[in-house]
């Protein structure tokens, strides 16, 4: 979280702990400082404040967002369409519903390329069978950094007069809010706000409804309060990030640049990810004869923190579905998410000393397992 | 080469079955490094990421992967259920110190 962002928590705790609801001075102080932050957040967004909702979360917000359009399009059908990168939390509730149904067509997930971009026509022709209610897009895969072509993808729906539900999770805080959806969610941790906030962004003009009893909360699109210091410490976080966010941008990218030229050099490397459209912040890889596991381990014995996709490292065992999907290599998987300024202002240095020590570990851990002469 | 050059003998089963990722690719890579071009090499493995692994490291060494087929759990459930993937080792360039390949084939890749 931005050190700004956490100040503002916790003087909001002091002065925004009332019922928003309430009618008395503590409760109208309260209900004025998210009306606040969400004022904030929804110009961020481009929407107006009615349209955006706090949820519990980025992926229960794109979960509400996905039910919402689900059961508004009930009439027409209950088909959703996904791109095979998308959120699990897309993916795990449109399996589940196919799956509740007995009816695996009511949920199709649309082939990516080798770079993760979703394939057009692909998702043309999905959308185009009779019965499909929504499509879910993201705005940039958070796991290896490739931007989808939500352009074009809004438009091929609203050609079919399907809406498009965009997670926006991976991007928001990095790159320029979505311009292209029906419905959008975002998380307050991708702009260096807490976690714990989601954003649920319904334009008027989208048929969104929310199932179940009707709520008073949040405009009706959940049942939960939001946690009023914590919405305006998501608000602050993003007014610092959107002010520093071109810079920002420029200067990952350099050291993103460098990290990935050395990330080639390592030899037998699928360095992941689109090279130019992409997020600046994200770099990924997969190094054969590597066990992902032992080399996170090895980077953090050395100081240095870094996520995998690789199956040995999660839960399950089986791989990162994005990289799956995409077709690379799973295993020596690694994924380095820079930091924004404010949270990691000796960066540079860092970046300098990892890309000094990366050959080294790299060539310990294949050691390890006898593949050095491969 | 013409075909009566093939040495049908050239057959190497590499049986990785239990072996966790990334040892399945590394088994095969030891069976590869020291095969003839034109053996075929059949691998056995019941790793979950060996079904994205195997063709990666067909692609990324640039071998040839010419059949995959699921091989479901016997009928006696003695034998779990694994993949069968057959490759074909084709010439390799001589290889050079440092590690021009991998960085080559990196930025193709995307």
């Amino acid at each position: 979280m931005l050190p700004s962002a956490r100040a503002t928590l916790m003087a909001a705790l002091e002065a925004g702990w009332a019922d928003p609801q309430r009618l008395y001075a503590e409760g109208r102080r309260s209900r004025a400082l998210l009306d606040q932050a969400r004022e904030m957040l929804a110009d961020g967004l481009g929407v107006r404040p009615p349209e955006v909702s706090f949820l519990p979360g980025g992926p229960a917000a794109l979960r509400a967002g996905l039910e919402g359009l689900r059961y508004a399009g009930r009439r027409r059908g209950a088909r959703m369409v996904a791109t095979s990168v998308e959120h699990s939390a897309i993916l795990t509730t449109g399996r589940h519903h196919a799956a509740q149904s007995d009816n695996a067509s009511l949920f199709a997930e649309v082939r990516v390329d080798q770079a993760g971009r979703v394939d057009l026509s692909a998702l043309e022709q999905a959308i185009s069978v009779p019965g499909t209610v929504l499509a879910a897009v993201q705005s940039a895969n958070g796991e290896v950094g490739t931007r989808q072509p939500l352009e074009q993808a809004h438009g091929l729906c609203r050609a079919h007069g399907i809406p498009l539900l965009v997670d926006a999770m991976a991007s928001l805080g990095r790159d320029a809010a979505p311009e292209h959806f029906d419905v959008m969610a975002g998380d307050a941790r991708s702009w260096g706000g807490p976690a714990g906030l989601g954003v649920l962004a319904v334009p008027e003009r989208t048929r969104w409804r929310r199932p179940g009893p009707a709520s008073e909360v949040e405009h009706g699109r959940t049942d939960v309060e939001p946690v009023v210091a914590v919405a305006l410490a998501a608000a602050e976080a993003w007014r610092q990030t959107q002010a520093s966010r071109v810079d920002e941008a420029a200067r990952s990218s350099a050291i993103i640049g460098r990290l990935r030229a050395a990330a080639a050099n390592l030899g037998d490397v699928d360095v992941v990810g689109d090279a130019d459209d992409r997020m600046p912040h994200v770099l990924t890889f997969s190094l054969l004869y590597v066990d992902g596991e032992a080399l996170v381990t090895e980077l953090d014995r050395r100081g240095f923190a870094v996520g995998s996709g690789s199956a040995c490292t999660s839960s399950t065992l089986e791989p990162s579905h994005v990289l799956a999907a995409m077709g690379v290599l799973t295993h020596g998987n690694i994924r380095i998410t820079l930091p924004l300024n404010a949270i990691a202002p000796t960066l540079e240095n860092d970046v300098d000393r990892f890309i000094a020590e990366l050959p080294d570990a790299v060539a310990a851990v294949r050691a390890q397992l006898g593949a050095s002469d491969l | 080469m013409n075909a009566s050059e093939v040495n049908p003998v050239h057959e190497i089963e590499v049986d990785a079955r239990g072996l966790r990722c990334p040892l399945p690719v590394i088994r095969l890579a030891e069976a590869a490094r020291d095969a003839a071009p034109g053996t075929r090499i059949t691998v056995l493995a019941s790793d979950p990421a060996a079904r994205h692994d195997i063709p990666a490291w067909c692609r990324m060494r640039d071998h040839e992967l010419r059949h995959v087929s699921d091989i479901p759990q016997s009928a006696d459930v003695t034998d779990p259920a694994y993949l069968r993937f057959v490759v074909v080792v084709r010439p390799q360039p001589p290889k050079a110190a440092g590690a021009g390949n991998g960085s080559a084939r990196a930025s193709r890749s995307t």
